[in-house]
């Protein structure tokens, strides 16, 4: 409440310095619209925030990106105003969000089990629309959404892609200043995710600034300008996808070996190994070094592979170096 | 690299007008959405009805009294009707949504909570009505119910008007039982309660003890100002009594709610 107290305070004695133009234009691309210090969340035992910081700037989509429990979903629950921090501090639009006040020119799509399916998509968009001061026209709404051809069937005759396409249209129809997706593309199957990229696509070129959460880092490198990655309650990495890429982009090698496998473990390098029928699976960040190590060590040694690994296993590869850079700290 | 910080422009405050607008479409869309839904639709009217046919009307329909017994089924099986439409439409809808996630979505757009409760007890009051004007219909063509207009009037009034302690108790109930239970939990509440409360079987009917026990459940305290509307109360006792105690009965349930609501908050969904 005192938030919103203030920031009517700062439109009643300041009218002359701030502009007043309901949609704010041509804000410096490093302007801040939300700011997260030092942000700690728990629910009971669980330690969902561990002290987060971060920056979202205007016009840019940045991704969150991070495993299941990373503390995402808390993330973004703080910044729309509906989880209270139980410490830190948040800023979004220039003000406090917690109770709510800053909703009006906030929007988002969340995960939500179930949604009231006999009202029509039209009906929906058309009430959620009725809560914002300025809201898109509905035909525009539709029509970014990808809902014009399905906008008279109710939510119940859709499928799962529609579906998600209908609750972005939630998100989106208030013409918000900052745009949260809480996993916008989970349990989408392939075409349906290619659509809604296309749609998040068609926002970011408009000038919105969007937030994504996404436990895909493909999803992650094909939209967002900057990705943060969030794991068990602490940011571990950021920077552009290529960045990101880069860190988490290992390698595995394939061998058969004399060694044991605690001697594999062993090579300075090595962030995991596993057997695999009699060869052992290896992922590492860079090849050479490690094989280098392997020949070195075993003259025997054959059948030797170096392959790009998956996306998962780079994924894997990020968050364990953390933790073992973690161990070493203590 | 200090960043530029985003100027605090203040969201302007919301007009009357476009206030009372989002009243207006919840309430809408809150009727649609329930009368689209059969089990729903369909149970709440057409229970009330079933059973006031047979118990008011068919059951000793040769009996000299029996415009007076369609009367007094009237008014009791009118308040098991409303009943259900507050405590099924307020008290399980909220569990769902709540559980399921919807209501967070409400919560995290600019709607005024408010607005979301006005809109399921407009439609609670719709549908009651709607129950006690079939009723009432039922009851002068088939039951030989005559009763002066401003009596049928207050009478309807009365059970409407209680949709809004029942809806209260529904939203309490809708922030403490889990979306999948909840339907049992209300049918646990709701069918012993409205026996105990006579609505079935006459009161005077009933053995001492189950009449004692009726003075402290909140259907038995509807029923008797519907009954006392129609000049039918059992051993009359002042409205003021009856009334105080579904005042009360509001005034706990809401208080349990808004306890609800607050421990939500700290919670993953709400």
């Amino acid at each position: 409440m005192s938030a919103a107290i203030s920031a009517h305070k700062i439109q009643d004695h300041g009218v002359s310095a701030q502009p007043m133009a309901a949609v704010p234009v041509a804000l410096p691309r490093s302007a801040s619209i939300a700011t997260v210090r030092n942000l700690r969340k728990s629910y009971g035992q669980v330690v969902a925030l561990n002290g987060v910081n971060l920056q979202v700037h205007a016009g840019e989509l940045l991704a969150l990106l991070g495993p299941n429990g990373a503390g995402k979903t808390t993330l973004v629950r703080t910044l729309l105003g509906v989880a209270r921090p139980d410490s830190g501090s948040v800023s979004v639009l220039g003000a406090d969000p917690y109770g709510g006040q800053m909703q009006a020119r906030l929007g988002a799509m969340l995960q939500v089990g179930r949604v009231p399916e006999t009202l029509k998509v039209r009906e929906h968009i058309d009430l959620f629309s009725s809560y914002y001061p300025n809201p898109l026209p509905l035909e525009e709404t539709f029509q970014i959404a990808g809902l014009a051809d399905i906008k008279d069937r109710t939510y119940g005759e859709l499928s799962g892609g529609q579906k998600q396409r209908v609750l972005f249209g939630i998100a989106i129809c208030g013409n918000p200043d900052l745009l949260f997706l809480d996993e916008p593309t989970v349990g989408l199957d392939v075409e349906a995710r290619r659509l809604m990229w296309a749609q998040i696509r068609t926002l970011i070129s408009r000038g919105k600034t969007v937030l994504l959460t996404t436990h895909y880092l493909n999803e992650a490198d094909a939209l967002a300008d900057r990705i943060l990655v969030l794991d068990k309650g602490n940011i571990i990495a950021e920077g552009t996808p290529s960045e990101i890429k880069a860190r988490a982009m290992g390698k595995q090698i394939r061998c058969t070996s004399r060694l044991t496998m605690e001697e594999v473990q062993q090579i300075a390098g090595v962030l995991s190994v596993k057997a695999d029928r009699n060869a052992f699976e290896l992922q590492v960040n860079a090849a050479e070094p490690v094989v280098r190590e392997l020949l070195q060590r075993d003259s025997w040694l054959a059948d030797l592979e170096v392959t790009n690994a998956g996306l998962e296993e780079a994924f894997l590869a990020l968050t364990k170096n953390h933790n073992t850079d973690a161990k070493e700290r203590n | 690299m200090a960043a530029t910080t985003f100027p605090a422009l203040a969201v302007p405050r919301r007009p009357l007008q476009r206030t009372l607008a989002i009243y207006a479409k919840e309430a809408k869309y809150e009727l649609l959405k329930n009368l689209r839904i059969p089990v729903y639709a369909i149970s709440t009217v057409s229970f009330p009805l079933m059973f006031y046919v047979l118990f008011g009307i068919v059951l000793g329909r040769n009996d000299p009294g029996s415009p007076e017994r369609a009367t007094y089924a009237l008014a009791t099986m009118g308040c098991f009707g409303v009943m259900a439409v507050a405590l099924f439409g307020f008290g399980v809808s909220l569990a769902m949504e709540r559980g399921q996630g919807w209501l967070q979505v409400k919560r995290a757009s600019p709607m005024p909570v408010s607005a979301y409760f006005a809109g399921k007890l407009f439609s609670a009051v719709v549908f009651s009505t709607v129950i006690m004007l079939l009723l009432l219909s039922v009851g002068i063509a088939f039951g030989g119910v005559r009763l002066p207009v401003w009596t049928a009037v207050k009478l309807v009034g009365i059970l409407v008007a209680g949709s809004i302690p029942f809806s209260a108790m529904g939203l309490a109930i809708g922030y403490f039982a889990k979306p999948n239970s909840a339907p049992a939990v209300v049918n646990l509440i709701y069918l012993p309660m409205s026996f105990c409360s006579g609505l079935w079987i006459p009161l005077f009917l009933l053995p001492h003890g189950l009449r004692v026990l009726a003075t402290f459940l909140p259907p038995y305290h509807l029923a008797q100002l519907a009954l006392n509307a129609v000049g039918l109360g059992v051993n009359p006792t002042p409205a003021r009594g009856h009334v105080e105690a579904l005042l009360a009965l509001t005034v706990l349930c809401l208080g349990l709610a808004a306890w609800g609501y607050r421990r939500d908050e700290g919670k993953t969904y709400g």
